[in-house]
């Protein structure tokens, strides 16, 4: 009987150490970016600004340590996305979902989110409807809607009032193309042209001739981030257009951070909206930018998608700290609703109706600060909500 | 309409430099080579980096471009495609497609996903007036670039004793080794030539196009619709081939932009119909 008393008190204490390790059970996040292919770019942005937060933090959310589970999608694959989801959550018990670049790959992780009921926090794709197709998911990167709108108001407002649009043939071209026609006319400017290239466009003369021979007072384009933009700006400079007095006006992935040292002098002097300039005058920013060439060197600059990360990083904080560390779906959805901090962007806000981000556009400018291309904030938009959504 | 022509022959020459290679290795060694846009790449990271890095001038740069793809072709051809010259071309497909891959994540691993900054000495910058018509510095180097290249091309094929041996071995492949022409280290040097070739045409090609990883898959179709249509095995029928092809999608996104995406491609689809060995049927060369 002596030895029974003994097992006993041993499986008590045992009993004790795994209630303890229960309290300090990890939380599992699984990120879901792309860390292959032509766009690996994203997934390097994500990680550095995920590992930055929880390096700041001692690697801890809402006191509880913190494991995250990464995922390739190799660029927009939305059914891999859906399979790794359903992964993350039935295998790996993850408990909240975050990551995704692509707008296909959230649209599919969407509906693993509604079903399983785990919060969904998206770092980046920026299709307007994304936060309406679960009530599981809540943004904190923007829609192109979001910032093609203030561009056109301040075209209005600098005098200009008539524009030739220029979108890349898909859907968020598309999302620009509506967003800045309808603030655009809608505050009597006039749209004199239309034009919607190819993804894959090697040579943009034709469509720059074409704009030159229309003589517009201005132009305003929105190209995914990457190769199209500077493709564009160097045949822009080469037909002499900013001579032919036309102005170009675009938004921020025109001059994404990430490309802006390749694309080179071209872009000098072009006027962009966007949400995050990694020149943001903000203190916390400057801190941020410091933290990151600490860590990570001055080869990587911190784009949105790194800010971005950073912030989900820091919602999902927030919100498990209201929950007590719960990590129920319910439970820290409602704690990220009208969620508002402090971001290195500036002031954001999760709408507490529609999840989705709300936060200051800013009008920038390219210039060359110490020997840099970077873009310098001149004017902005405070608490600009998704329009899509804001005419519903 | 002169400029859209101008810029349509410009364009025309761009795909011209960079598709010619791919004629030679696919037409005269009957090798499908989807990796020639890879040695295109490496041919664009040599020249990019040498600029960038070491300040080295573009002329200098160009044949650093030629060089060092044409040396990556050499290896190469001895390691992996002399084995499959007599394979199916199924075969061929596989491998050349797996160095494609290869060579995208080794470009990603040295130098990361983005963009690589590459910037046009200033001579070939900008515009200048002829005639009335604006036309760029840069696209009128392209199209000197082009001809040079064809004529160069023509001689080396049709008047040296190399060429000579090249026609030989492509006819009766047989016979030519019969009479006493090496030909494993005639196909070697060819090949090598062809690889050189797209690494020119990838160092060129950077005033327009951007230099990133992924460049082999992206521009691949532009180089087999070049060679389709014109022929391979040929130096003329891709010339022409892509003369046709750059108006032609120049002038169409200019004049019709709702479809001139597609217009190449209808073009293409019509030009094989019309002439399915291509405008200029190999038989020797042209």
């Amino acid at each position: 009987m002596k030895m029974t008393k003994r097992t006993l008190l041993a499986v008590a204490a045992l009993a004790c150490v795994a209630g303890a390790a229960h309290a300090q059970d990890a939380l599992k996040i699984g990120l879901i970016g792309t860390y292959s292919g032509p766009y690996a770019d994203y997934g390097r942005q994500f990680d550095a600004g995920v590992a930055l937060y929880l390096k700041e933090h001692g690697n801890k959310i809402a006191g509880r340590p913190v494991e995250v589970i990464k995922k390739d999608t190799a660029g927009p694959a939305p059914d891999a996305a859906k399979r790794i989801a359903q992964e993350l959550v039935v295998r790996d018990k993850v408990q909240i979902l975050t990551g995704l670049d692509f707008s296909p790959n959230a649209y599919a992780v969407a509906a693993v989110a509604t079903q399983a009921k785990i919060p969904t926090v998206v770092m980046n794709a920026s299709s307007s409807a994304i936060t309406t197709s679960s009530p599981y998911v809540a943004r904190l990167s923007f829609t192109v809607q979001q910032v093609s709108d203030p561009m056109a108001r301040w075209m209005l407002r600098s005098g200009t009032k008539e524009a030739y649009v220029v979108v890349a043939d898909y859907a968020s071209g598309t999302d620009a193309l509506t967003a800045f026609k309808k603030a655009f006319e809608g505050g009597g400017g006039k749209v004199v042209g239309e034009l919607r290239t190819p993804m894959n466009n090697p040579d943009f003369s034709a469509y720059v001739q074409r704009i030159k021979d229309a003589k517009p007072q201005s132009v305003f384009f929105f190209f995914p981030s990457g190769v199209m933009p500077p493709a564009f700006l160097k045949v822009w400079k080469e037909r002499g257009m900013d001579e032919a007095g036309i102005k170009l006006y675009a938004t921020g992935e025109a001059t994404d951070d990430s490309y802006l040292d390749a694309t080179g002098d071209v872009a000098l002097g072009l006027v962009t909206s966007h949400h995050y300039s990694y020149a943001h005058p903000s203190a916390k920013n400057q801190k941020f930018v410091k933290d990151f060439e600490a860590q990570f060197g001055t080869g990587l600059r911190p784009s949105y998608f790194a800010v971005t990360a950073y912030d989900a990083m820091a919602a999902i904080d927030l919100a498990l700290k209201k929950t007590g560390g719960n990590a129920d779906g319910d439970k820290v959805m409602d704690a990220l609703k009208g969620l508002a901090f402090e971001s290195p962007r500036g002031p954001i806000e999760i709408d507490a109706d529609t999840r989705d981000i709300v936060q200051t556009v800013y009008i920038r400018k390219t210039e060359k600060v110490n020997g840099k291309l970077v873009n310098v904030e001149f004017d902005k938009f405070d608490r600009v909500k998704d329009p899509a959504k804001e005419a519903k | 309409m002169g400029i859209v022509l101008f810029d349509g022959v410009a364009y025309g020459m761009l795909l011209f430099l960079m598709a010619v290679g791919l004629s030679i290795t696919m037409g005269l060694m009957n090798f499908v080579n989807l990796a020639h846009g890879s040695f295109a790449v490496v041919g664009g990271y040599a020249a990019a980096v040498l600029m960038n890095r070491l300040g080295v001038p573009y002329g200098l740069a160009l044949v650093a471009a030629f060089v060092a793809a044409a040396l990556l072709g050499a290896v190469l051809e001895v390691v992996f495609y002399r084995r499959l010259y007599r394979a199916h071309p199924l075969d061929q497909v596989l491998l050349s497609i797996g160095v494609v891959f290869v060579s995208i994540a080794a470009l990603t691993y040295f130098f990361g996903p983005t963009m690589l900054p590459f910037h046009l000495p200033p001579a070939l910058q900008g515009q200048f007036s002829f005639a009335g018509v604006e036309l760029g510095r840069y696209r009128l180097f392209l199209i000197v670039c082009g001809v040079a290249t064809l004529v160069l091309l023509l001689q080396l094929m049709n008047r040296t004793r190399y060429g000579a041996m090249v026609r030989a071995a492509v006819d009766n492949q047989r016979v030519a080794g019969g009479t006493g022409i090496h030909v494993q280290r005639l196909f070697f040097l060819t090949f090598s030539l062809g690889c050189g070739l797209a690494g020119l045409g990838g160092a060129l090609s950077l005033g327009m196009l951007g230099l990133e990883p992924s460049f082999p898959l992206k521009y691949l179709v532009y180089f087999l619709i070049v060679v389709c249509v014109g022929g391979a095995g040929t130096v003329t029928g891709p010339f022409i081939a892509a003369l046709l092809v750059g108006i032609v999608d120049v002038a169409g996104k200019y004049y019709l932009p709702e479809a001139g995406v597609f217009l190449i491609y209808v073009f293409m689809i019509g030009m094989l119909l019309l002439r399915p060995n291509g405008i200029v049927p190999k038989k020797g060369l042209a």
